[in-house]
């Protein structure tokens, strides 16, 4: 045996000696997470749920929800994206994202018609936020034109920057965007894709 | 832009030889608190890390100087229970649950000679991060972690069996 093969036998002897199970791996994970949270370093929170619409990443800061990602969008980019934006100090915990997770699952199950959740609208400026703050008022089971909620956000001329605000919403399901179609009755585009806005839209006039 | 990693996938990366790294150094008992005030010193300085830096350097930077801190925390814990006949004898369960021999031969060495072996053999650094960790040169990391592994082997039969081949 040469020198090298001895330096690898060693170190597989130690691997093999102090052991580092896949469960103790995640209790130390939740404990760090805890203690993050407790020392106000947890800048960003986050989780996953599954729904009608395929797993959704839920991610909030110490403000609010600041993100929904549909599976289409790629979580690890949507993280990656996150910790350039906002800060790389983030971990997965569901803590957080408890409420949030409580209300999506009442939506899906048709019980909820409105979110009642501290929003962080970081992730959208200028007009795009205009925009993302009138969603909510199309109500439940309805829809609105593009033109329309141009003219709601005050800017009757800006239709292609309301759907511009759409395609880009950090937040969908919650900040209704699914709700914008276009003024000949044809649906428009959806972040999520149209299937999900189809199921969206037929779970909220089903309801 | 890329930027940095989520803390997230740097625990998922570095978890697990951080964690063998603690329990190699302090033993099974304190290398959960080594373990816990680590990453959470990481997290916090983890913004203000430059981008190309090693992390798992940097990392078991941070838990060899928690390691120490826990270390004198035990240290002084102890003290009341030295003096009491036998009490030492609990220390040497601290091997219970990993592989006994080598577990308790590493225990036994020198807490330079232990490092050494740790962050080299375990850990996979090179000699001249050892050496930034623990002072000193890279040859002097070497030669205390040399001296280490040929303890080991001449405590673990095993080993010395092996190598005789």
């Amino acid at each position: 045996m040469n020198t090298d093969e001895l330096a690898d036998e060693m170190a597989r002897d130690l691997t093999r000696t102090f052991p580092a199970t896949p469960g103790e791996l995640s209790r130390l994970h939740d404990q760090l997470a805890a203690a993050a949270e407790r020392d106000g370093i947890l800048d960003v929170a986050y989780r996953t749920i599954d729904s009608p619409v395929g797993s959704l990443l839920l991610a909030a800061t110490e403000q609010g929800l600041i993100r929904v990602a549909y599976a289409s969008e790629g979580h690890e980019a949507v993280l990656q994206a996150l910790a350039t934006r906002i800060s790389p100090r983030i971990l997965h915990a569901p803590g957080r994202l408890e409420a949030a997770a409580r209300e999506l699952g009442e939506y899906f199950a048709g019980h909820r018609r409105r979110f009642d959740l501290p929003l962080d609208l970081r992730l959208s400026a200028g007009f795009r936020r205009t925009v993302l703050s009138h969603l909510p008022e199309i109500g439940y089971g309805r829809t609105a034109s593009y033109a329309s909620v141009a003219q709601l956000a005050g800017h009757p001329k800006a239709v292609r920057a309301v759907g511009t605000a759409c395609a880009t919403n950090p937040l969908p399901v919650v900040v209704p965007c699914h709700r914008v179609v276009r003024s000949d009755g044809r649906m428009g585009g959806y972040l999520g894709g149209l299937d999900a806005k189809r199921t969206l839209l037929s779970l909220e006039a089903a309801a | 832009m890329t930027g940095k990693q989520p803390f997230e996938a740097v625990v998922a990366a570095h978890g697990a030889t951080v964690l063998r790294v603690c329990r190699a150094v302090l033993g099974p008992a304190d290398a959960d608190d080594a373990w816990s005030e680590a990453f959470l010193a990481a997290m916090k300085a983890y913004p203000g890390l430059p981008a190309d830096a090693n992390v798992e350097a940097w990392l078991v930077t941070i838990a060899h100087r928690k390691a120490i801190d826990v270390t004198r925390a035990a240290a002084r814990r102890a003290v009341p229970l030295a003096e009491i006949p036998g009490a030492g004898v609990a220390a040497d369960d601290d091997g219970a649950g990993l592989d006994g021999d080598l577990a308790a031969a590493l225990t036994s060495l020198p807490a330079r000679q232990k490092q050494a072996v740790a962050y080299h053999y375990l850990a996979g650094l090179p000699y001249a991060e050892v050496a930034a960790i623990l002072g000193g040169t890279a040859d002097a990391a070497r030669r205390a972690a040399a001296d280490g592994i040929a303890k080991l082997r001449r405590s673990d039969p095993g080993a010395r069996v092996r190598s005789k081949r």
